[in-house]
């Protein structure tokens, strides 16, 4: 190991101990029946737009959002099966079914919406969790100025720290975990909210109220 | 140069921006301060945050060590360096093994403290920052003036300008929205080439080996994300002992900061690109610097400055910082936690100006998400700075001193410890005191500059007392 990691730690470990303090209590926020206006109340607050679908509606609603915004080009999970669901009347639906370096281009430039799940929602912050895996890429919710999200309504939870011991994340977290809340802003210009700096400058979540 | 006293008439005299901060300081204290409305719920977060940190700092060598072991079995390589150089060398090297040319940067104080830029530049390697803020100050040639918004000292039109005259079609325009979506299509393509990202990290998980990064833009996430190889730099100060310390401290930060509920994204990084997954950096390397934090440990009163989480509500909120602004204080962390930080890291040698920067107004030490006691050390750090016995904890204690004043302050005791010699000098004072011509006196002229002269009343309490009929009782 390196002279420099035995130096610090020699010398962090020479010092006076001092005492370990006890976490005191601390219980945040709960909603009960109020989670889901909670969270859209939070996530609209912040430029993000909720919209309650069921497992019935989603394709159609999603489709008649991306054609209003005109959008032709999306990019989705094949197991979600929009192109079968849409039959040809929606926008060309993209796989990120390559490593970036192949994909790269059209994500940075071609692609108008990506469309993913939520793991999870957290009503407290109005915050999305995303667990990107091979099949919903991480930059799929990123490069796109468009992210939809399909947030499942069971799995709202109250709160960050409920969550995370709910699902017990703490054996063993993904590549990439991620907390979303909002598009894409910056306030560094005079403190003037702008948003799509970099990310997306949209964000629609697609509750589906009967999961 | 000169010490800060110098320096702070230019930026008081300065009413473009005395009026920057103004408008930035209050936006930011009333927005903190709609967050915070419920004092029990804030005074239970604030003792949970306060713990969790006071926690890290009281472990830190063997959370240190399981931080490495998590990382490096989740196949993140750890480097440890002691100086700044030595962090600029470890990051030049993992760069040139990879091949790397170009650089995309997310925003890290760390770095700003390596001056990481000027070194990668030096050495041929392009390093673009991408965090709006720091783009923006980078086309201007200069340092953050704040932690946490790094161009708050500058306005929508010298913003306009600068980007007038450094993006290529765009005109001058003072629309935010307009200006905002130039530097988007300007840094894209920075983005889609670099060979490396950059970053901070905000915590470190030592119980899961993870990396937590918080950020609105999402040029974090790009940086993080889109380059083949990620370099995260890191005080070694800057860990959570466990996942479940994250939610208090995620909800202290943002809101402490900006006064937002959370930031656009809380990016957790745990692995380099695993097998099958089409995106992220095939390596990721975090590099451990130390650079005078393992000396502010050694003390038990000083190392409560290493539970900081740079949420900069201390300088927001300090009625010093919000009339001169980042700048003044010359070094990179500027404000009460630059006031404490920056002489135990550089020396009192160097930096002994910093703790006499302060009224002690105590606004900081009610603000702090982690409960510092930033007053209380501010006063040890003064203390020291004058103190010559060779005991004291900060390199460069004693600097400060001068026999003038030591001389001054041995009379003021010996005054105060002998009655007859009180007596003496409070009389003497009180008839012959207002004779004194103080303004043409220096250390009384100095003083008199910005306060006026205290009159000497003709008789001293202790007289009027005994006219009163009081003993000594």
């Amino acid at each position: 190991m390196s002279e420099a990691r035995a130096n610090i730690l020699a010398r962090l470990r020479a010092a006076r101990r001092g005492a370990v303090p006890d976490r005191p209590d601390w219980t945040p926020p709960a909603y009960g029946p109020d989670r889901l206006a909670r969270f859209r109340a939070m996530l609209e607050a912040v430029h993000g737009e909720v919209i309650e679908v069921t497992s019935a509606t989603w394709t159609e609603r999603l489709r008649t959002l991306l054609a209003e915004r005109g959008v032709t080009t999306a990019m989705a999970a094949p197991d979600l099966g929009l192109d079968a669901a849409w039959a040809g009347r929606g926008p060309e639906v993209v796989a990120y079914d390559r490593p970036v370096e192949a994909m790269k281009d059209r994500l940075v430039h071609d692609i108008q919406a990506g469309i993913t799940r939520a793991r999870a929602g957290i009503a407290e912050t109005g915050t999305l969790v995303l667990w990107p895996d091979a099949a919903e890429p991480r930059l799929l919710s990123l490069l796109p100025p468009l992210h939809v999200a399909l947030l499942r309504l069971g799995t709202l939870a109250d709160n960050l720290s409920a969550l995370m011991a709910e699902q017990n994340w703490a054996a063993g977290l993904p590549t990439n975990l991620l907390l979303i809340s909002g598009p894409s802003k910056t306030a560094d210009i005079e403190q003037t909210l702008a948003y799509g700096v970099h990310g997306p400058k949209e964000l629609v979540v697609l509750v589906l109220t009967d999961l | 140069m000169g010490d800060f006293t110098a320096r702070a008439p230019k930026a008081l005299n300065d009413p473009t921006l005395r009026r920057n901060f103004r408008r930035a300081m209050d936006g930011l204290m009333a927005k903190r301060a709609l967050q915070f409305q419920d004092r029990d719920a804030w005074d239970a977060l604030r003792a949970r945050g306060a713990a969790a940190k006071a926690r890290v700092v009281a472990r830190l060598p063997e959370l240190l060590e399981q931080l490495e072991a998590r990382l490096t079995a989740n196949g993140i390589r750890v480097h440890w360096a002691e100086t700044t150089a030595q962090a600029n060398a470890i990051v030049l090297d993992i760069l040139r093994q990879a091949g790397a040319r170009t650089v995309i940067k997310g925003k890290s104080m760390v770095s700003e403290e390596m001056e990481l830029n000027h070194h990668l530049e030096a050495h041929g390697i392009a390093a673009i920052e991408s965090d709006l803020g720091e783009y923006i100050i980078q086309l201007a040639g200069e340092a953050p003036s704040h932690i946490v918004m790094p161009c708050i000292h500058k306005n929508k039109a010298e913003i306009a300008a600068l980007f007038a005259e450094n993006i290529e079609g765009l005109g001058y325009t003072e629309d935010v929205d307009e200006l905002t979506a130039a530097a988007r299509r300007a840094l894209r393509g920075r983005f889609a080439e670099a060979d490396a990202g950059i970053s901070g990290v905000n915590f470190a998980v030592a119980e899961t080996g993870t990396l937590v990064l918080v950020e609105n833009e999402g040029n974090g996430r790009l940086s993080t994300t889109l380059p083949p190889l990620h370099i995260a730099v890191m005080g070694i100060e800057k860990l959570a002992e466990r996942l479940d310390d994250l939610p208090a401290l995620l909800a202290l930060l943002p809101r402490s900061a900006t006064g937002q509920p959370i930031t656009t994204y809380v990016n957790m990084i745990s692995h380099p690109r695993r097998d099958g997954e089409r995106d992220g950096p095939k390596a990721v390397h975090v590099v451990l610097l130390d650079s005078g934090r393992s000396r502010v440990h050694a003390d038990p009163e000083l190392r409560d400055t290493l539970r900081c989480i740079r949420c900069g509500a201390c300088m927001n909120h300090c009625p010093v910082y919000s009339r001169v602004g980042g700048h003044t204080y010359k070094f990179v962390y500027p404000g009460p936690i630059g006031k404490i930080l920056t002489p135990q890291l550089e020396g009192l040698d160097c930096a002994g100006d910093q703790p006499h920067a302060s009224t002690l107004c105590n606004a900081c030490v009610e603000v702090c998400p982690v409960r510092i006691p930033i007053a209380d050390i501010l006063v040890r750090l003064r203390a020291e700075s004058i103190d010559p016995s060779g005991s004291a904890a900060v390199k460069g204690a004693g600097s400060m001193r001068k026999s003038l004043e030591s001389l001054t302050w041995k009379g003021w005791a010996l005054m105060h410890s002998v009655p007859l010699l009180h007596r003496l000098g409070t009389w003497a004072l009180s008839r012959l005191g207002n004779l004194i011509p103080a303004a043409a006196l220096p250390p009384l002229s100095t003083w008199m500059r910005v306060r006026s002269r205290p009159v000497f009343a003709p008789k001293t309490l202790h007289e009027l007392a005994r006219e009163k009929g009081y003993g000594n009782e």
